[in-house]
């Protein structure tokens, strides 16, 4: 039996929508799942709010958590005036988090394992930061670019590099979450193809099989923190990203 | 019961008391020591559940370092080779932006490890735990 750890990431095209230029424009099974996610989570944090207990129950005390987290990283890393930016980051945070962890049920879809969704989050964040830095700090803004006491020879070599290195950001933004749901899903599968494969090869392959398994079972956990790890990394280095737009050059 | 034998039970409870708590003292002195040891080995040694988390945390931060360091080295290159097509100095954009690249992605790559801090941050945000 040949197992293809790569077949889970293939886009479906369920029905043609439109046609933007020569591209046609369908309803893919990632589509599918966003709009699962996105339900999911507005069904869970509306449902947890609608009953706003003072001892709260089950159900508030996630959205509590939730909140408390969310907010805690904004106020550490971007200060009490990025906390403007609390919704924006509240979404991203759960979308990615729940992309993750839907990602980990067997036979479904992993949103977060496609590049093209992970770079249009870490673009999206990276226009924010550009947008908000120049209207509010105006030109005060490009300081972030030239770091104070150097010495005025080798500073236009100092200041292309940040250039580049602020340019990198959503790069690395966006690889580091697709890189590492791509990665553990492959893994996965690939542990997973062992079982299947040890046990079909009679009665010691049955026994030999154990050893995937139970490695697979470990994986599992892991993967269930690196969700949940990196969901957090993608909203705290926003947050930080957002430090730079709220406060440039202090 | 005698009184010499309940003061003698006091005496020793007091006493088998004190030697507890002077005990409870070193193997706190010593559990710290350990702690320390293993934070500053990077992998905790006292149970195979917070070896894992550590050696998880170890790949994320791996991970986390490598994808800064590509980043910059790749965003130079792409910006070398657009220069390159754009004005036609084709070698020279690539050379340098790469280069550029290079020591952008290393910048990113200590600041990141916090070991240097950003542009427009204090030290302390800079090493949240982005692990």
């Amino acid at each position: 039996m040949k197992v293809d750890p790569i077949h889970q990431f293939e886009i479906k095209d369920f029905w043609p929508l439109f046609n933007l230029g020569s591209h046609e424009i369908s309803f893919t099974n990632s589509a599918l799942y966003m709009f699962i996610i996105v339900g999911l989570a507005s069904l869970l944090l509306i449902g947890a709010t609608t009953r706003r207990a003072v001892v709260p129950g089950r159900l508030q005390s996630i959205a509590e958590i939730c909140y408390e987290f969310v907010a805690n990283t904004v106020r550490s890393s971007a200060g009490t005036e990025g906390m403007k930016f609390f919704p924006f980051v509240f979404t991203l945070f759960v979308f990615v988090l729940f992309a993750n962890i839907i990602g980990l049920i067997p036979y479904s879809f992993t949103v977060t394992s496609q590049l093209i969704i992970t770079v249009t989050l870490a673009l999206l964040v990276f226009f924010v930061v550009v947008g908000y830095g120049f209207w509010k700090n105006g030109l005060r803004f490009l300081n972030l670019f030239v770091p104070k006491g150097v010495p005025k020879l080798i500073l236009p070599a100092i200041v292309a590099i940040e250039v580049l290195s602020f340019l990198s950001r959503p790069v690395s933004h966006s690889v580091r979450l697709f890189a590492n749901m791509l990665a553990g899903h492959i893994t996965l599968q690939v542990f997973a193809g062992f079982i299947i494969m040890l046990g079909s090869a009679g009665i010691l392959g049955l026994f030999g099989a154990t050893l995937p398994f139970i490695m697979v079972v470990l994986l599992t956990a892991l993967e269930l923190l690196v969700a949940f790890l990196q969901a957090y990394v993608f909203a705290i280095l926003t947050c930080i990203y957002l430090n730079d737009a709220i406060h440039p050059g202090h | 019961m005698s009184d010499a034998r309940e003061n003698g039970d006091r005496g020793k409870q007091q006493t088998s008391e004190a030697a507890l708590s002077a005990r409870l003292q070193r193997l706190n002195e010593g559990l710290g020591q350990v702690r320390d040891q293993a934070r500053n080995a990077g992998h905790p040694s006292d149970s195979s559940g917070a070896q894992r988390a550590a050696t998880a945390s170890g790949y994320a931060k791996g991970f986390r370092l490598s994808s800064e360091l590509v980043a910059g080295v790749v965003v130079g290159a792409g910006i070398g080779w657009l220069i390159d097509r754009w004005l036609g100095v084709s070698p020279w954009g690539l050379i340098v932006f790469l280069l550029l690249g290079f020591a952008a992605g290393v910048l990113n790559v200590m600041r990141s490890a916090g070991l240097i801090a950003g542009p427009a941050l204090d030290e302390g945000t800079r090493q949240g735990p982005d692990s």
